[in-house]
Parts: C-alpha cells; sequence; structure tokens
C-alpha cells in the first residue's frame, strides 16, 4: 500500500498546488511533498515489501534499486525550488509547482511499472509534464527548445509504442497471450518469436533512448537544458532519464530471456560508447556552460548504457552510476543556475571571473565538475571504476580504449569551459547583474548537500544499497 | 469481413496519399480526421463478439481522432490567423511520389514479415507501415507547425493501426490509456502552437533556429 502512496501522494499534491490560492506559500508544497516522498521510498528501501509476480504496479527489486536516489534528488531541488521560485516572484508558479509534483508521481509510477503499455503511457505523460517546466522562462528560445522536445520527444515516445506492440505480437506469433506484463514475457522465454523481438528491439532502444538522450536521438537536450530553469534540468537528467533507463533494462531483460541478449548487450554497448564520443566532441565545442550540462548528461547515459550492455557486473555498476549521477549532476545544475542567474549571460565569451561575483557556487560547480568528470573520491570515479573493471573483465579491450578516450576528452572539454567562466575577472554585466543574486542558504546548501552525498556514496557505500543492487540485477537475470 | 476491413484501410493508405500532395492545410487536417474515424471503426469489424467495452472505445476513438483533435488544430489554426498555404522543405510532387513509393514497399515488405495467418490476409501491416512512413515525411518535410502536428498523428494512426494486431490480448485499459495520453499532447501542442506564434509571428518552423550550432 505504501508503494502506491508514493503515486497518489505527489499526484494529490499537485492538484492541491492547482488549487492553492496563495503565491508566495505554494512553493513550500514542494519540499512538503518531496520529504513525505522521501520518507516512503527509504522506509520502502529499508522494508522491502512483497512483490505479486503479475502485479502491474509493483515496488520491486529494480524500483527499489533506483527510485530512492531519484526522490532523494527531489527533496533537495525542492527546497532549492522555494528559494529560486522567490528569486522569480514576478512569474506565477502555479502551473510550475503543480507540474513539477505531478512529474514526481509519475517518475515513481514509471520506476514501479511491470507492465510494458502502463510504463509507456506514464513515460508519455511524463513528457508532457516537462513541456510547462521548460518554457518557465517564457522566452522565445524557451518555446523553440519546447517544441524540439515535443517533436523529438513525441516521434521517440512513438517508436517506443510501436516497439511495445512488436513486443506483443512476438509473444502472440510465439503462441503466447500478448500479456505485456515483463514477468509474463519473460516466463515465455525462447517461446517469443525472435524476429519480432528482434524488431521490438531497436525500435524500443530508439524509443527509450530518445528519452534517455543517447546520441544520435540527443538533438532535443541542448536546447532543452540551456533553457529550463536549472532544478528542471535537474530534474530531467537525473529522474526522467532514469525511467527510460530502467525500462531499457527491464526490457533487455526480456529479449535475453527470448534468447537475443548477446544481439541486445552488443548494440547497448555500441550505442554507449557512440553516445560517450559524440558528447566528447560536442563537449571540446561548445561555449556554453548549460549546455554543457546537456552533453554531459549525453555522455553519462551512454556510460549507464556501456554497464546495461556488460552483463551482470556491468549493470550492477550502472544501477551505482545511476545514484551517483543522478546526485552529482544535482550539484552541476543547481550551481550552474546560481552562475547563470548572477552573471546574466551563458557564454564563455560573455562570463568570467565569477569565482569573484559569486564565490560560493562558482566554488561548488569546480568541484561537481571534478566529481562528474569521475575524479577521486567523488561517487562517479568509483562507478565508473567498476563499469570500467567489467568491460575489462568481459573482454573488452577495444571497448574500453574508446571508452576512456571519450572520457579523456569529455573531461578536456569540460575543465576548460568551466575554468573561462570561474576564473580571471569579472566583465562589467556581471558585476552590475550579481545583485540580482544573493547567495542565501537557500540556493547554496542544496547542491552542497548533493555534492556531499554523491561523495559519501563514494568513499562509503551503505551495504543496503548494496544489497538493493544484487536484488535488481538478480530480478534482471533470474536464469543464472 | 475481411474485404470491409481491407477497404477501410485501403481508404486510410488513399488519405495518406492525398496528406502528402495538398497545398493546404484544411485538407491535410481533413485527410487526417477522416483517416482516424475510418481506422477508428476497425475494432468492431475485427472484434469477433461486441461487448459494450469494444464499443465504447471505437466511439470514443472515432469522437477524438476524427473531432475532437481535428477541431483544436483548426482553433489553433484560427487563433494563429496563418495563411493557409502550407510551405515544404520537400515539394508536393517529390513527397507524393516518395509516399507512393512507400506504400508500395511497406505492401511488399508485409510479405517479409511473419504473420498469424487471420492477419496475413489484411492490409493491416502495410497499412500500418505506409502511414507511420507517410507521417514521417511530412514531419520532416513541412515546414508549419501545424502540418508537423498532422504527420506526428498520421504516423499515430499508423501505429494505432499495428496495435490492433493485438485487439485480443491488449487490456483496454492500455488503449484508452493510450488515446488519452494523445488527446492530451495534442491540447499540450496546440497551446505552444499559439505561444510560437506569439513569439515568433509566424508558425514557420524555420523561424526557430536561434538554437541552431
Amino acid at each position: 500500500m505504501k508503494e502506491l502512496l508514493l503515486i497518489i501522494v505527489p499526484l494529490a499534491g499537485a492538484a492541491l498546488a492547482a488549487l492553492w490560492p496563495g503565491e508566495r506559500t505554494r512553493p513550500w508544497l514542494l519540499p512538503a511533498v518531496g520529504l513525505v516522498h522521501s520518507v516512503l521510498a527509504f522506509w520502502l528501501l529499508l522494508e522491502p515489501p512483497r512483490v505479486a509476480p503479475d502485479a502491474w504496479l509493483a515496488f520491486d527489486p529494480l524500483a527499489r534499486a533506483v527510485l530512492p536516489a531519484v526522490s532523494l534528488l527531489f527533496l533537495v531541488c525542492a527546497a532549492y525550488g522555494v528559494s529560486y521560485l522567490r528569486i522569480r516572484a514576478e512569474r506565477s508558479n502555479r502551473v510550475f509547482v503543480a507540474s513539477l509534483l505531478a512529474m514526481l508521481g509519475l517518475l515513481s509510477a514509471g520506476h514501479q511499472s511491470r507492465h510494458l503499455g502502463l510504463l509507456w503511457i506514464t513515460t508519455e505523460a511524463l513528457t508532457l509534464t516537462a513541456v510547462p517546466l521548460l518554457h518557465f522562462n517564457g522566452t522565445a528560445r524557451a518555446f523553440e527548445a519546447t517544441w524540439k522536445y515535443l517533436l523529438v520527444g513525441g516521434t521517440g515516445i512513438a517508436m517506443s509504442l510501436l516497439g511495445s506492440f512488436c513486443l506483443g505480437y512476438a509473444s502472440l506469433y510465439g503462441g503466447g497471450t500478448g500479456d505485456l506484463t515483463f514477468g509474463a514475457m519473460m516466463a515465455q522465454g525462447a517461446g517469443l518469436s525472435r524476429p519480432w523481438v528482434l524488431i521490438a528491439w531497436v525500435l524500443l532502444l530508439v524509443g527509450y533512448g530518445t528519452k534517455m538522450g543517447l546520441a544520435p536521438m540527443h538533438t532535443w537536450k541542448p536546447d532543452a537544458y540551456g533553457e529550463a530553469p536549472g532544478i528542471v534540468g535537474a530534474m530531467l537528467a537525473g529522474g526522467v532519464t532514469t525511467v527510460a533507463f530502467t525500462a531499457l533494462l527491464r526490457v533487455r531483460a526480456v529479449v535475453d530471456a527470448a534468447g537475443a541478449g548477446a544481439i541486445a548487450d552488443r548494440t547497448l554497448l555500441v550505442i554507449g560508447l557512440f553516445s560517450v564520443v559524440v558528447a566528447a566532441l560536442f563537449l571540446l565545442g561548445t561555449r556554453d556552460f548549460k549546455r554543457m550540462l546537456a552533453y554531459s548528461s549525453v555522455e553519462h547515459m551512454g556510460i549507464l548504457v556501456i554497464g546495461a550492455g556488460l552483463g551482470r557486473a556491468g549493470v550492477w555498476a550502472a544501477l551505482f552510476h545511476v545514484w551517483t549521477n543522478c546526485l552529482t549532476k544535482g550539484t552541476l545544475f543547481l550551481s550552474a543556475g546560481n552562475i547563470r542567474r548572477a552573471a546574466g549571460a551563458r557564454t564563455c565569451d560573455e562570463v568570467s571571473g565569477m569565482a569573484v561575483v559569486t564565490p560560493q557556487s562558482a566554488a561548488l560547480f569546480v568541484a561537481g565538475l571534478f566529481a562528474v568528470t569521475a575524479c577521486p573520491p567523488f561517487g562517479p570515479f568509483f562507478s565508473e571504476l567498476r563499469v570500467l573493471r567489467a568491460a575489462i573483465e568481459g573482454g573488452h579491450w577495444a571497448a574500453t580504449g574508446v571508452f576512456l578516450g571519450g572520457l579523456l576528452f569529455a573531461f578536456f572539454g569540460l575543465t576548460r569551459l568551466v575554468f573561462a567562466i570561474v576564473d580571471g575577472r569579472p566583465r562589467t554585466p556581471a558585476r552590475t547583474g550579481g545583485a540580482h543574486l544573493r547567495e542565501s542558504i537557500g540556493v547554496i546548501l542544496p547542491p552542497l548537500a548533493l555534492l556531499g552525498f554523491s561523495l559519501w556514496l563514494g568513499l562509503a557505500t551503505p551495504a543496503v544499497l548494496r544489497d538493493a543492487w544484487t536484488a535488481a540485477v538478480a530480478q534482471l537475470f533470474p536464469a543464472s | 469481413m475481411n474485404t470491409t476491413v481491407n477497404l477501410l484501410i485501403g481508404l486510410a493508405m488513399g488519405l495518406n496519399l492525398l496528406a502528402l500532395g495538398s497545398s493546404r492545410l484544411p485538407s491535410i487536417i481533413r485527410a487526417m480526421s477522416v483517416q482516424g474515424m475510418a481506422l477508428g471503426l476497425l475494432p468492431l469489424l475485427l472484434e469477433h463478439e461486441l461487448d459494450w467495452r469494444v464499443v465504447a472505445v471505437a466511439l470514443v476513438t472515432v469522437a477524438v481522432k476524427g473531432f475532437v483533435i481535428p477541431q483544436l488544430l483548426r482553433r489553433a489554426m484560427r487563433a494563429a490567423n496563418i495563411e493557409r498555404e502550407v510551405e515544404p522543405f520537400i515539394g508536393f510532387v517529390p513527397s507524393l511520389l516518395l509516399g507512393a513509393a512507400g506504400t508500395v514497399a511497406a505492401v511488399a515488405g508485409a510479405r517479409a514479415l511473419l504473420l498469424l495467418p487471420e492477419h496475413a490476409g489484411t492490409l493491416l501491416v502495410p497499412g500500418a507501415l505506409a502511414s507511420i512512413f507517410t507521417g514521417l515525411i511530412l514531419l520532416v518535410a513541412r515546414a508549419k507547425a501545424i502540418s508537423q502536428v498532422c504527420g506526428y498523428l498520421i504516423m499515430e494512426n499508423g501505429i494505432y493501426l499495428f496495435g490492433l494486431l493485438l485487439i485480443h490480448s491488449t487490456p483496454l485499459l492500455v488503449e484508452s490509456g493510450i488515446l488519452l495520453d494523445v488527446t492530451v499532447g495534442i491540447f499540450v501542442t496546440g497551446i505552444i502552437v499559439d505561444r510560437i506564434q506569439r513569439a515568433f509571428d509566424s508558425l514557420d518552423t524555420r523561424k526557430l533556429t536561434v538554437l541552431r550550432e
């Protein structure tokens, strides 16, 4: 019952936010709901509920392994949101708060969906709740970004629906019932018609890969992350992409059960490496530090998918990386949001010397940079090391080489841009614009807390999380 | 019964070509809405026994695809007060030829796919593939936001047609959820179209190039 509350509470909160009259008090609904959600999620992490095998919605081991991370990210972003919306008091926050809360409810539903059709509906609905968040700034550029997001995301999500139908037909053609629950499809196993399974795999990989932002389906990402408020970018990069990733993990398990696991793993490796390389190349070229975050996200989605293609150890590492990426990206998006607000511009041609204008945010941004490029002792270092180890143990030498090369170039690109912004003398507009943002506790503490979590996860990964990831791997690889 | 089914799908395939070849926005919207209505009737013909749920889904589909969505689009078009000529990236004749070639390829390609005997005799799969292909052409070949939305909807029609293969196994909840999502999606798109019009004074997506790298 508690697992349903994870969905119902945020959706009820969203309805309440839509009706709430007070413009100044409404943002407090965000941390209130976020707190209830986190308490529930971590309670369920410590005391996993029983899962009925044919349930459409359940807090199964995979949901348990990732949903608390998303919940934690939301709670911290919500705390930041209160201060952020106070700064942006010139715009009504009714739709913004309601959409953000609805997004949390749908994220919970997406992670818990054990039925392919239900999963599709929640993913599509997630896409739609993001729309008002993306054009919150109301500029022409923001509408352009939203339009691209709708068009690219909509086409992607249509492909995943087609893929879902193909998987259903694979079951039907193989003499099954066409039941779209993951449990039933895995039970049918080799009975699934193989050609249809492969068609479905390609379509679902394209569809959910578009949602994740894997290259070459990542084109919506730089625009969306560039134009949306930092907290929206953090929720998209840490939350929505995670749902698409777990969807791919669930589908991969079905394809594996149908006997085509080797093909699925190979495609995952190729598309993951391609994403890392493409992201690294764009990182070397971009001059906009908010678009930089998008390319960094493309890179990390690539790492997740590489992990997913490396068998049990790789999937374990990928689940670890979901946590470290989720929390580290939060730090980067929130501190970048502060810098953007203070500087009034977003490219390294217009912004420099932010270490003087916003010293605390700049320090967090630099720390976040080292964390996200997997420098020790931050969390991503340990999770990426695990992915690398899985690759080496699997004997994928060429893949390991390309992966390391991609990481190196991404590191060059990111450091070049971040230090161009932080170092040097402040430009005149930045000096005058700096007055708009006071570095209060409300905008500094949340990214700092996320950085702390990321550090802690790397240095002392709690045993309960390790067990949760192991249980999720056991769910995804039931055969051996 | 198969004859009627094939007739309706054949009609939908013809409407695909009409949408590709027409230069005026209202006729694209009309082609899309007639196609939606024709496809909405199919569950009534495919289901062996008619219980009230099948009838309800069919009625809702016809109402949404045939009336609600086209009406939303027409309203967006009027609100945006745009000229009705559709300006293409790819000309009308080339896209028509491309669509015709795609339809032929869909009919030929569907033979290569493994189909259950009860589906092999129908145009379900070729019709679905042809509509998806047509939708994709409209999405990339047209500049006006509303024609791109029409392309998206024709693609959705194709996917819906494909989904009818599973009509005996997919629970109605999923189908109605999908339909609801599409409607809400179009509603949201309508709002965005309106905002783009206000922000750019045009619905020409070629003006949406500020964010190009």
